[in-house]
């Protein structure tokens, strides 16, 4: 088992895991903040103000890149079982990877 | 728990993945393009207000993300904390219903 550690399909399994944990119990959170809209804008704008903090941008980044890395490690999965192309799993996990790098980044760079 | 059940589970999660992958793409460009300047409420309730486009798309994208979380949660709590049975899926179904239920009372408060 130990010896898995050192593989890269092993780290993606992890990350894919463990990004979809924290997405999943991330939702409730997210939409409970927007249901606020029902009490009125004023009462979404006073929650939404909080958005302006550095410390919460980069959180949020984090978040979009947990997402791209998610969904990128979904389509590899999907890939691997429903067409059986094993070989292209390398590729598909740096592609993976560098695209939560991206889009985290993008999402810096739009939103400071 | 049956086997059958579990195929079943396994389909909707594939199916639902798939289903978001298309709804992700949309919901990054989004992200990207409105995060510019900050958020505020009466800006994303300009876009949101009456739109029932908006409504329809966010709806499915919903139901999509709590079928999906809720399989995936429920998958890892079987293999990692070895939790299963009953108790177990009234946890996930509760976890279902709450996001089904949060996440159709953001899209009232932000369209209607």
């Amino acid at each position: 088992m130990k010896r898995n550690h050192d593989k890269k399909e092993y780290w993606a399994s992890f990350v894919q895991r463990w990004s979809g944990v924290v997405l999943a119990l991330f939702l409730p959170a997210h939409f409970l903040i927007l249901s606020l809209a029902l009490q009125g804008a004023e009462v979404l704008d006073s929650f939404l103000h909080w958005t302006d903090l550095p410390m919460v941008k980069f959180a949020e980044a984090g978040l979009v890149g947990l997402l791209a890395v998610h969904f990128m490690g979904g389509i590899r999965i999907l890939v691997i079982e429903f067409f059986r192309w094993a070989e292209w799993q390398g590729h598909l996990i740096t592609i993976a990877g560098c695209s939560a790098v991206a889009c985290g980044s993008l999402f810096l760079l739009r939103a400071f | 728990m049956s086997n059958r059940l579990e195929i079943k589970l396994w389909l909707a999660h594939r199916l639902t993945g798939m289903a978001l992958g298309l709804f992700v793409i949309i919901h990054l460009i989004t992200i990207m393009i409105v995060i510019q300047g900050g958020l505020s409420a009466a800006e994303i309730m300009e876009r949101t207000s009456s739109n029932f486009i908006v409504a329809i798309f966010y709806g499915l994208f919903v139901v999509a993300a709590a079928v999906h979380s809720a399989i995936g949660l429920r998958t890892v709590a079987q293999e990692v904390l070895k939790w299963n049975g009953t108790c177990l899926n009234v946890v996930i179904l509760t976890f279902f219903s709450f996001l089904c239920v949060v996440g159709m009372a953001a899209i009232i408060g932000l369209v209607l």
